[in-house]
Parts: C-alpha cells; structure tokens; sequence
C-alpha cells in the first residue's frame, strides 16, 4: 500500500513529468493561455494517459513478450496511444462538442504528447506490476494536469502585466516554467523508488 | 498617507531586531550581506530601469528593490562568499521581478527566487557555510576579520570551527541513530532549542508584531502558516527521538523571518483574506513535508516559490462575494 503511494507522490512532485523529466513541454505552453482550455486538456491527457499505459502493458506482457518481438514495442506503442487518443476524441465530440471545439487540434496532439508514450516506454524499462502502471499512468497524469492548471492561471496574470516587449509571450512563459522547475527542485529526495 | 515606500521603510524597520539578534549572536556576516545585497539588489533595478527608459529614481525611492535585498541579506548565511550573493540579489531582482514588468506584477517572490537559484546551483555554499554563534568560538571574527571571509581574501577554513551546519540540519542528520538528550547535547543546541537562533526568531516575532499592529501586515498569513506547521509536526514529528520537535521546527530556522517578512509580500501573497488563510496553511505543510522528509534541511525558499504558483488559481476560486450578489448554490462563482 505505502509502495503504491510512494509511486503517486513520485510521480506527481518528485519527478514530475513536466517539470523535472521535461517531457510533454508542447501541450504545457500550447494550452496553457486559459484556465477553461487547460482544465478540459488535463482531464484529457489524463485519461488518455491511464488508458494508454493500461493498453501498452497488456501488449507488451501477452503479445510482445509471448512472440518475442519487444524490439517492436515503441512502434507498437505509438500505435496504441494514436488508437486511444481517437477513441477519447470520438467519446469527447459526442459528449461534450463544446470541449470538443475548445480543444480543437490539441487533442489529435496528444497523441505526439512524448509523455504518453514516455510514460509507456518507461513503464517496461522499471518492469512496473499492472497496478504499478496503472498508478505510474495516472500519477504522471495528475502531476502533468497540477502544473498545468497552476500554469495557466498564471499565464492569465502575466497577460495583464507589463513585461518588457522582448520578453512577451512565449518568452516569459519559459522563463516562468523555468522558476517553477526550479522550486519543484525542493522535492528532490523525498521520495526514492 | 501610507505609501508603498512608507510601508516598505517600516518593514525594513521592523527587521532590525532580528538583524540585531543575528549581529549580536553570529557576528557582522548578517549586516554586511544586508548592505551588499541592497547595493546590488538597488543597483539591478536603476539599470534595467534605465534600460527600459523608466523614471528610475520614482521607481527605485519605493523601497521594495532595498526590501528584497534587506531580506535575501537576512536569510543567506552570513559567511557567504561576495560573487553569491551577487548572484541571489541580481538574479532575484532581473528574474522575479523586472522580466515580469515590475513591482505589482512579479508573481514570484523576487528574494525567494534569488535564494532558491543559489541554493540549488552552489549547495554545499548554502549548507554547511553557516556561522557559529559567537560565544562557541575561541576568538570571534572582528568586522575586517569577517569582511575578509566574505570578499574570499581569506578562507573561512583557516579559522578553526567557524563555520558548519544549522541545527536544524544537525538535528535532522543525528536523529535517527541518536537518542534526542544526547544530540540536543552538542553546544550549538544551547538550551535544548538552538543556541542563538532562539533569540533570533524571537526578534523577527517581535517586529511582525508590530508591523501587524500597524495594520501593513494582516495576522492571516502568519498565524495559518505557524498554525499549520505545528500540526503537521504534532501529527507526523511529535517524538522528539525520532524528529525534529516542533520548538525547533518554530524557533531554529528561518520559521519567523518566513511568517511574517517573506510569505506576506503582499504582491505575490494571495489577496483576501479567505486566499491568505489557504496560501499561509500551504506553505506550512509544504514546509514541514520538505523539512522532514526531503533532502534539504530548511524549505522556507521552496515552500514559498511552490505555494506562489498556486496564488492565481486560489485568488481564482477565494475572490469575495460583491455586496449584493448572493452566493451563487452550484458552479463556479462568477
């Protein structure tokens, strides 16, 4: 029990997806201008996510592994997550065609999302228990969604501040990534799988 | 009238005493890092002014660039080698507050960003430099003496047991192999809290007081921080043999210079007062959760940085309600 907790707090602060492994950068400074924008992609990714690392351990542990084909595990991968993220959008667009249309081709883009299939690929590489994965899955989700939301509420106040003309947009949001990857630097050692 | 650089002169007054208490117990590092780190901090902010083609004696006459630089002075270990606090008092300065357009816009604690910066870049400068209270040394540093170490013409080293870890960090690294009354028996421990520090906290209780009797700070931010640390140690710390008890957690680090001069920068700080009791409460557990648990000894920094990221979204979901407008039964407040 305390195991399968240690891989949450892990997952969300310690070695964040975003902000200590840098993966999945594109969607953080691509959705993260509004607060309702980033909500809806979080809930996403994280679904997309849980459900992706769930379906690529399965291939992996009955089909790769019985054929002895792991050599085939990123191709493979990238085909399950491009499946699971077509399914999520064909479930967002009948269920809410509102999110539908404010997440627009960010959600094609989860599929390139590197932390889907990072988590995926680093799910085999720690030789992780179903549940292990499912909680790696959904921890790396829940730690990308955290920084994310926090992010864009903060984008939000920058747009109203006078940053030097250089510095506008893109610019300061890196900067400001930057800061906060630099405080998420207090986790280190907290927890050590 | 209180002005924004009225306000700011008396919050640098009211940090006197604790500067006094660390002059007093630690020697001059304190005082000199203060008067350097304003210079550089004051000196950042004139030529990026300069640079944007802003009145710079309007801006610089409010004060909070010598604040920032008053409080980075107070929180660096007083033997700090020159160039590093050139590097915290500029960095905080550049980084946390001009990039972001200025006072009233930096969403980081601009002191706390240039704290954070050194002390993940030059780590073992940060830890284990710290001073020793004076009346543990044979002979204590004069001021020369001590300016000497700080501008790296002379090596703190040569010195016998000047300098070394805080108490905290001893306390913290000893605990577990070591039964508590016989830690607490080393003489940088005192009389059982930490020799020194005690009385230093003790300062920095004293002119938050004050400045929350004059009304420039409200109590919200101080008591849920305080509040919210002694019952994190009370829950997870509460045997003396196996963590830090909650006396040091209060009176050994930088717990009341954070309370009441840090985490109420009323520019990154949360704005009502419902935001001050949640970002207060915040910083407290994350500072007990990096204390006891991580591998830094005090997170004062970190625990600030992280819970100023959350600032836009509590303001978000704490704003008041309107006189006039009813609370709304379902959904977001609008």
């Amino acid at each position: 029990m305390t195991e399968y907790l240690l891989i949450l707090v892990s997952t969300v602060l310690v070695n964040n997806f975003v902000l200590v492994q840098f993966l999945g950068l594109c969607p953080f400074m691509g959705v993260s201008n509004k607060l309702e924008t980033a909500m809806g992609m979080s809930m996403a990714t994280t679904f997309v996510l849980t459900l992706a690392s769930v379906v690529s351990y399965l291939v992996h542990e009955y089909l790769l592994v019985p054929l002895e084909v792991e050599f085939l595990r990123t191709i493979s991968f990238i085909l399950v997550i491009a499946v699971v993220v077509q399914f999520t959008e064909i479930v967002v667009r009948h269920t809410s065609p509102l999110l539908h249309r404010v997440l627009g081709i960010f959600l094609p883009l989860i599929t390139t999302n590197c932390a889907v299939l990072g988590v995926a690929l680093l799910n085999i590489q720690r030789q992780n228990s179903f549940i292990e994965s499912i909680l790696y899955g959904f921890g790396a989700a829940a730690g990308f969604s955290l920084v994310l939301i926090l992010f864009s509420a903060m984008r939000e106040r920058i747009a109203a501040a006078d940053v030097p003309q250089p510095f506008q947009g893109a610019a300061i949001g890196m900067i400001t990534a930057g800061l906060m990857s630099l405080a998420f630097m207090g986790f280190t050692g907290l927890v050590t799988l | 009238m209180l002005t924004t650089g009225r306000i700011m002169q008396w919050v640098i007054a009211a940090t006197l005493p604790g500067l006094l208490a660390l002059t007093l117990f630690f020697g001059w590092g304190n005082l000199i890092n203060v008067v350097w780190c304003t210079l550089v901090a004051m000196g950042t902010e004139a030529l990026i002014l300069a640079l944007r083609k802003r009145p710079v004696t309007f801006f610089l006459s409010d004060g909070s660039a010598a604040l920032t630089g008053v409080l980075l002075g107070l929180a660096l270990p007083p033997l700090l080698p020159w160039w590093i606090s050139l590097i915290a008092a500029a960095s905080a300065i550049l980084l946390a507050k001009q990039l972001y357009g200025g006072l009233g816009s930096n969403l980081f604690n601009p002191a706390m960003v240039g704290y954070a910066l050194v002390l993940i870049s030059f780590p073992e400068a940060m830890t284990t430099n710290w001073a020793q209270p004076l009346a543990l040394l044979d002979e204590a540093p004069g001021l020369l003496d001590t300016l000497a170490i700080i501008a790296s013409l002379a090596e703190p080293a040569t010195i016998d047991g000047i300098t070394g870890a805080t108490p905290l960090d001893v306390y913290k690294h000893e605990i577990g192999s070591r039964l508590a009354s016989t830690v607490t028996a080393d003489p940088i421990f005192g009389d059982g809290i930490a020799r020194g520090w005690e009385w230093v906290n003790l300062a920095f209780l004293a002119g938050g007081l004050f400045l929350i009797r004059l009304k420039i700070i409200t109590w919200h931010i101080p008591a849920s921080f305080l509040g919210a640390l002694t019952l994190m140690t009370l829950l997870f710390g509460y045997d003396p043999d196996q963590s830090v008890p909650v006396q040091m957690h209060l009176f050994a680090g930088a717990t009341m210079l954070c309370a009441f001069f840090i985490a109420t920068d009323p520019v990154s700080a949360a704005t009502s007062n419902k935001g001050k009791l949640w970002y207060g409460a915040g910083i407290g557990i994350l500072l007990y959760i990096i204390r006891a648990w991580g591998s830094y000894p005090d997170a004062v920094a970190f625990a600030v940085l992280l819970m100023n990221f959350a600032v836009p979204f509590i303001d978000y979901y704490t704003r008041p309600r309107t006189y006039g407008h009813r609370k709304p039964e379902r959904g977001l407040p609008s």
